[in-house]
């Protein structure tokens, strides 16, 4: 009888990990079909052709993305990280419940919120949509995600290497410096990337913030081509190329997310081997 | 024991976790260069005391004390908590090392976290020196760049005392440094300690009486946050003085 328990056990649990995995499957599978055949060389180093015309790439799209993403990076990152060690460091304080509560709260606001919100703040005052009002949006969205990773993450360093530090003399900033960060860079890295690659395929908050270009356009504080508002314009345009650009454009997306969430992994997990020897 | 110049002395000593009153009126006179145990039940404040002797029971929050805790003729308590620490190294129960730095990093670490620069000279013989007393520089001084989890429990408690005798304090709190490791390794770190005394006053807590007997000058007994019994080792293991000590000693509890 247990054996039998046992079993159906293990077939049910097996098949529900199954079914979370087809989809991954399928939609790897289709998304490479359907993009691949647009994927060569002038996809990445050509702008897009006025409509009509046949040929063209995603450059602009490609290095707004990458522009907007680096900029929301460059304020996101430190603010993100300070929340996080604050919140690891200050745990039980009055301050750093309402400050945890509040990126709970910001994480669960949908993404669509934090683009109007910008675009009043933003946009509306400075007259324009720009590469910087999308970083913004972006910012707002990474800034809880990462401060709630990287204070789990340093909450797992052991308290007693902490207190050998201290019992040295050491002071709390170079203890946290010192040991507990170093002892959580693998997962502090993996929680920056994985952070990145969250706000990497958001949409919905570039709409009115960085908007959209159809021409290249680097400049911070002018509209800005990205990849998922590419993706999304391509994809609604009768245009049958079009379309299949779409689908290029969703084939780099993933892939550079699927490409920051390994690099995550992998680099947290040859920093934990360098330090167990 | 009047004879002996004092090296740690308690004057009405208590300490709190909250409203909870862990150690009650402490006093107490812990000759210098000599190793002295404190003994006791589970939960009697042995840990606590030690902590409140290098000043980490206030980084426990809620934590408080009163009375005074003298270092020779400083008093702990109106000293700068980081000096203190530096000057009352501590090995704590379980070996921790630093994961993230090698076998010399953890040794003088002590000096790297205080943002202490030395001359490379000055870093050498420390670090040998510091390896030397904790019995240790034989068996690590080809991989001091290897990292010091690497070792087993045993050397890796070495190393803590290492790196503890590597910052040139005068006393050295033990927190019951064996009890995560087997006999062997515990005798090695027993003997440490008999070396080391003759340099550091040595305040040891321990679990185990036989241990408190190989290793201990003076004994101090504890029993729910007062100090019940001290003198020499000897004396109270053999003609305790009060019947609370001659009960714990014979096992009648704890
Ligand atoms: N962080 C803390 N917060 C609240 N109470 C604590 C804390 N640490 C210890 N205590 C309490 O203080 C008392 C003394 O604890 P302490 O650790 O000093 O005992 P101990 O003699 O070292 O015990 P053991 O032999 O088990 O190590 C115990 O009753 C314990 O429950
Ligand atoms: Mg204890």
């Amino acid at each position: 009888m247990r054996k039998i328990k046992n079993l159906i056990m293990t077939v049910m649990i097996s098949l529900a990990t199954l079914i979370c995995l087809i989809p991954l499957f399928l939609l790897l599978y289709y998304v490479i079909k359907m993009g691949i055949s647009s994927i060569n060389l002038d996809f990445f180093i050509k702008n897009p052709k006025p409509m009509g015309e046949i040929g063209g790439g995603m450059l602009n799209s490609i290095v707004g993305t990458l522009i907007v993403l680096g900029m929301a990076s460059l304020i996101g990152i430190p603010f993100g990280l300070a929340t996080g060690i604050y919140l690891a460091e200050n745990k039980g304080t009055k301050l750093a419940e309402w400050v945890r509560l509040s990126t709970e709260v910001l994480v669960g606001i949908p993404s669509i919120v934090i683009g109007i919100l910008v675009y009043s703040w933003v946009v509306k005052t400075m007259n324009t949509f720009s590469a910087f009002a999308g970083s913004i949006a972006l910012t707002i969205i990474m800034i809880p995600l990462l401060a709630r990773s990287t204070e789990e993450v340093l909450l797992m360093v052991p308290n007693t290497l902490k207190e050998a530090a201290f019992a040295l003399g050491a002071s709390r900033w170079n203890t946290q410096r010192m040991i507990v960060m170093k002892t959580a860079m693998g997962g502090i890295i993996s929680a920056i990337l994985s952070s990145i690659g969250r706000i990497a395929g958001e949409t919905a908050p570039l709409l009115f913030t960085a908007f959209g270009n159809q021409f290249f356009s680097t400049k911070l504080f002018r509209p800005i081509s990205t990849l998922p508002i590419q993706i999304f314009t391509y994809a609604r345009s009768p245009n049958v190329v079009q379309n299949k650009m779409a689908w290029a454009g969703a084939l780099l997306l993933v892939s550079m997310v699927l490409l920051l969430n390994f690099s995550a992994k992998w680099i947290s997990q040859a920093l934990v081997k360098r330090s167990k020897n | 024991m009047n004879s002996e110049e004092i090296a740690i002395q308690a004057k009405d000593f208590s300490a709190w976790y909250g409203e909870f009153k862990v150690l009650k009126n402490i006093n107490i006179e812990v000759p210098t260069k000599h190793v002295t145990a404190i003994i006791g039940p589970s939960g009697c404040g042995k840990t606590t005391f030690v902590r409140c002797i290098n000043r980490l029971h206030e980084l426990t929050p809620g934590a408080k004390v009163s009375g005074d805790l003298m270092l020779y003729e400083k008093n702990i308590y109106h000293s700068d908590p980081m000096k203190i620490r530096r000057t009352i190294g501590m090995v704590f129960q379980r070996p921790n090392p630093f994961p993230t730095m090698t076998i010399a990093g953890n040794v003088m670490a002590g000096y790297s976290l205080n943002s202490i620069r030395l001359k490379s000279s000055d870093y050498r013989d420390i670090l040998e020196d510091s390896l030397r007393k904790a019995a240790l520089w034989d068996e690590v001084k080809d991989k001091l760049n290897k990292f010091g989890s690497e070792l087993s429990g045993g050397q890796q408690q070495r190393l803590c005392i290492a790196r503890a005798i590597a910052s040139k304090p005068k006393v050295i709190l033990f927190d019951e440094p064996c009890s995560a490791l087997d006999p062997i390794a515990t005798g090695k770190i027993e003997e440490l300690i008999r070396e080391l005394k003759s340099q550091y006053t040595i305040i040891i807590v321990t679990h185990n009486m036989q241990q408190a007997g190989r290793v201990a000058d003076y004994t101090a007994f504890f029993m729910l946050g007062e100090l019940i019994e001290f003198d020499q080792t000897e004396k109270v293991f053999t003609n305790p003085a009060k019947s609370l000590t001659e009960d714990y000693i014979t096992g009648r509890f704890g």
